[in-house]
């Protein structure tokens, strides 16, 4: 087990060290390092005091390490956009993203395995075969149409919710949640239900394969000529096993999710990081861009990891490799 | 009809299982196959049966049958399975749900894959126990620690708490036979049960199958291609070809003095242990596949006796001493030309 | 000639074809996607208006809505657009964009997964490792997002002159490199095995080069299982680039896609012009519905584990 952790180690930081080379060489080389640092107001002494403290005479490899170092700190510079600390814009930005991305979550998974598990139990009934066939229309439709029908419905014909932004929001210490108001919740429900989705469909479709396979398997005949009930087969037996490989590509799916927010965002104008990356784009906002770069490489890298772990922590067959 | 009776070792008591004409198909495209066709045999309380035969002969179908776990969509077409005399065969689900474990055990070939791997073996001995006799949480655990020490698991007492890859294959197989017979069935089917072990391991298996069943007087089906496990451990013997059962009779008549054509190649097949011989018999030819079944006696095609009444007309099995027969020629009998 | 009939007749017989027929979600999509095709490639043809050219186009007639709403004229069946074209026309050209990006990327990512996979399986060692430890790393993110840093990312580095005359290559190549991992990893697997295999061993004393082995010897085996996965890959790349194109990545302006258009239609969605962005969205999901169905028939037909 350790090896295999190990070994999944390396990979993050390989991951890390590449993706902080691509933005140390976007922030250094593509934008002007000076003025992603202090800002294009900056004075011709503000400058030159950046310059020196920047040691851009310096070879690159040191360059380099001064970036990581102060990446590390959370300076990341200023963003060409907003003429605010880059750091400051990606605070302020991340709760939207992460408040819509865990209830959609929360949706698709709440939603999508019993479904699922439903659909392997009862292959033949009438409902299972109508959630197949939306399943399939689910996985065909793109998420922004998704968007654009349910503000089509809601929001115009309809009037119900808001089309655009979070709504009220309350702040909590340094966290703005949506959560605590009417408005919040309302504005919530159409981007939620547009990005929960794809996995709504994606996590029904994977539970009723795996249920299907499991139900299969030798240990549920012999569970069977044991005479065990039905109800203990299928979920003490059956759904248990099945269950298993849906956890990680569950956690696999969570950061999925956040890169589906960045078209969910774009859709509803959603304040989250995703809009954040659009608009750095197509605005070029270099410093935005390096540290966006670096924030998601990480956040993949920790979800990829948790996921392992998780895997070792529910299947005894692993955990006794120790 | 064929005699009621096929059991001529033991006294003339109902036997425990009675299979009569049984018939098993699979729909197909091309039109229906037909795996078994008009099987009959009976399993007397506390014997042991060997069911004999090359892969595809329709062995293992045959134990499922009578467990009603046939895969869909086989199913059985025609015939009577009686057991302990109830017909069970057209039973709804949830009664033969009833009967499996309780009254019908089962053993499969592979142990590792027949063992759910996300619990404990104390776990599953301990819910089939419960689901089948009345008795309370630690009655059930003590139960299964008792069963663990039966069937030569060390240390029961703490090995009770461990999940099944931790054990090695033999040990798995044991303790999947513990499975079998914690909820106290009459008869157990034990299909190809020690295949997938190691051979040092296999005898060792057999008979501890065979010691736990002949004290508490369960029967078996024991299934095998293998005639060694066979004549060690079966009290009579169904030689199986071709969905048809070729012969029927008490081991030692069908393993010295076989009658059966296909039955005598089996046994000339296998190298006796006390002599030396130069070639040994082979039979020309292969079993045929379930969609090339010929007319007549299966196994006409690869027979040196047989004639026209083989391949128009199928045997019925008849007694031959103390055997069942399906055969028009049967060879053996030191007067030569006495048929059916 | 004659191998060509034998092969039709062969697989008129097939199991295969057998299943195809009987199975009508899989030759209703299967007729679909004919049509999708001749549609795309036929718009020239089709298209009663070509919608690049500017002189051909009257702002009067602009918004108009679909024939069978109030307002609309039959001439311009689903409307017309922002700028006065006829919505058919658009749609037409804008799905022949759409296939092209979704067909091209498919068959980049396939050759480039497809070698990798080769000579990871073949060459094993050190080279293998690299290949799949660059797999891994690149699993660990989803395709879209891959796709959309490339491009991003591109549009970012580039001169926007540049920038202007590579986007449509650049999509291509974005989406394909996002992609090239599943045939990599399904093809090294089957190269592992076949490479063993006696009769490999038996042609190599014989002297014959590896590549020739590679081809005549282990390419045939993988066929059956890349063509699955090209097949439902297709309709992921359609969606890829639809979803790159509304973000305003993908495809140039000049060029526009489906995804494209309905961005464009979204953005008007507020004043009631509902069909800019509903209709191309409609027909997008044809598509890819189409697509899916017919590679879960494929799927399931090809499986042996299901026969």
């Amino acid at each position: 087990m350790l090896r295999f952790l190990l070994g999944r180690l390396a990979n993050g930081a390989i991951v890390m060290v590449l993706v902080s080379m691509l933005s140390f060489s976007l922030f250094n080389f593509i934008g002007d390092p000076v003025s992603n640092l202090v800002g294009e107001n900056a004075t011709v002494n503000e400058r030159e005091a950046m310059r020196r403290s920047l040691g851009l005479d310096q070879p690159l490899p040191l360059q380099y390490l001064k970036f990581v170092g102060r990446a590390v700190q959370g300076e990341f510079g200023v963003s060409y956009r907003n003429i605010e600390p880059v750091s400051r814009v990606i605070a302020s930005r991340l709760p939207a993203t992460l408040e819509l991305s865990l209830v959609a979550a929360v949706l698709a998974l709440g939603v999508g395995i019993p479904m699922g598990v439903y659909a392997g139990l009862k292959p033949r009934s009438l409902l299972t075969r109508g959630l197949q066939v939306i399943s399939l229309v689910g996985i065909s439709v793109p998420s922004f149409v998704t968007g654009i029908i349910l503000i089509l419905i809601f929001s115009i014909s309809l009037n119900w919710l808001p089309s655009f932004g979070r709504g009220d929001t309350v702040l909590l210490g340094v966290w703005n949640t949506g959560l605590l108001t009417v408005t919040g919740w309302k504005s919530l429900v159409m981007p939620a239900i547009t990005l929960a989705l794809f996995q709504l469909t994606l996590f029904m479709r994977l539970t009723r394969t795996q249920m299907m396979e499991v139900l299969r398997s030798e240990y549920i005949k012999f569970a069977r000529a044991r005479g065990l009930r039905e109800r203990s087969i299928n979920y003490r037996h059956a759904l248990r096993n099945t269950l298993i490989p849906i956890i990680t590509v569950a956690g696999l799916q969570l950061g999925s999710m956040i890169a589906f927010s960045i078209i969910t965002e774009t859709v509803f104008q959603w304040p989250g990081l995703g809009l954040l990356i659009i608009q750095a784009i197509s605005f070029g906002d270099v410093p935005v861009i390096a540290a966006y770069l670096l924030l998601i490489a990480l956040l993949f890298v920790l979800i990829n990891m948790v996921v392992d772990l998780l895997y070792f922590a529910v299947d005894p067959r692993l955990r006794a490799q120790r | 009809m064929i005699m009621t009776t096929l059991n001529v070792t033991t006294q003339a008591a109902a036997p425990l299982l009675s299979v009569r004409h049984l018939r098993v198909q699979i729909p197909t495209r091309h039109g229906p196959l037909t795996a078994l066709d008009d099987v009959s045999f009976d399993i007397a309380r506390g014997e042991i049966l060997g069911f004999v035969g090359e892969s595809g002969a329709g062995k293992s179908i045959t134990g499922m049958a009578v467990l009603g776990l046939l895969d869909p969509p086989a199913h059985i077409a025609a015939g009577d399975i009686i057991f302990d005399g109830q017909p069970i065969h057209k039973l709804s689900a949830s009664q033969m749900r009833k009967l499996r474990g309780r009254r019908i055990g089962a053993i499969f070939q592979d142990p590792l894959l027949s063992l759910n791997p996300l619990l404990t073996v104390g776990d599953q001995l301990t819910e089939t126990m419960r689901t089948h006799l009345p008795m309370t949480r630690d009655e059930a655990r003590e139960r299964a620690i008792e069963w663990l020490r039966q069937v030569g698991i060390p240390s029961p007492a703490e090995r009770v708490d461990a999940y099944p890859h931790q054990f090695s294959g033999g040990m798995r197989q044991r303790i999947v036979i513990a499975l079998a017979l914690c909820a106290e069935p009459d008869l157990v089917i034990a299909d190809e049960p020690t295949t997938a072990l190691d051979v040092s391991v296999q005898a060792q298996v057999l008979e501890l199958l065979r010691t736990q069943c002949r004290e508490r007087g369960t029967a078996v089906l024991l299934v095998t291609h293998d005639m060694g496990v066979i004549s060690e451990n079966a009290d009579r013997v169904a030689v199986m070809y071709a969905g048809h059962i070729a012969e029927t009779g008490p081991v030692d008549q069908i393993v010295n003095r076989p009658r059966h054509p296909y039955t005598r190649g089996l046994m000339g097949s296998i190298p006796p242990a006390d002599q030396d011989v130069l070639w040994l018999q082979q039979i020309d030819g292969a079993m045929p596949r379930l969609s090339a079944r010929p007319t007549g006696c299966p196994f006409h095609p690869r027979c040196k006796h047989a004639t026209e009444q083989c391949v128009s007309t199928r045997p019925l099995p008849h007694p031959e001493g103390v055997a069942l027969v399906a055969c028009w020629h049967p060879q053996g009998l030191a007067v030569e030309g006495v048929a059916a | 000639m004659k191998t060509m009939m034998l092969t039709v007749r062969r697989w008129r017989q097939s199991d295969l074809a057998w299943s195809l027929g009987r199975t009508p979600e899989a030759w209703i999509s299967a007729l679909v996607l004919l049509l999708y095709l001749g549609m795309a490639l036929l718009a020239p043809l089709l298209a009663p208006q070509n919608p690049f050219d500017l002189a051909a186009l009257d702002l009067l007639d602009a918004r108009l809505p679909p024939a069978w709403v109030e307002g609309g004229q039959l001439k311009y069946l689903f409307g017309t657009d922002g700028q006065g074209r006829d919505m058919v026309s658009v749609m037409l050209y804008g799905l022949r964009m759409s296939l092209f990006v979704g067909v091209a990327s498919t068959l980049l990512s396939l050759v480039v997964g497809v070698t990798l996979g080769l000579v990871a399986g073949y060459m094993g060692g050190r080279i293998d490792n690299i290949i799949m430890r660059a797999a891994d790393v690149q699993l660990s993110f989803p395709a879209i997002l891959v796709a959309l840093l490339i491009d991003g990312l591109s549009r970012t580095v580039l001169p926007r002159a540049v920038h202007e005359q590579l986007s449509l290559l650049i999509v291509v190549v974005a989406i394909a490199l996002a992609n090239w991992v599943q045939y990599a990893r399904t093809v090294r697997g089957v190269t592992l095995i076949e490479k063993d295999k006696d009769y490999v061993n038996a042609v190599r004393l014989i002297g014959m080069g590896r590549a020739r082995i590679l081809f005549r010897h282990v390419l045939p085996n993988i066929l059956s299982p890349v063509l699955v996965i090209a097949t439902l890959s297709i309709g992921l790349a359609v969606l890829t680039e639809a979803t790159l194109s509304f973000l305003g990545l993908g495809v140039p302006a000049t060029s526009p896609s489906l995804g494209t258009l309905i961005r464009l239609g979204n953005e008007v969605l507020f004043s009631g012009e509902w069909w800019i962005t509903v209709l191309p969205g409609l027909l997008l999901i044809g598509l890819v519905l189409s697509v899916n169905l017919f590679g879960d028939w494929l799927r399931d037909a090809l499986n042996p584990r299901l026969k």
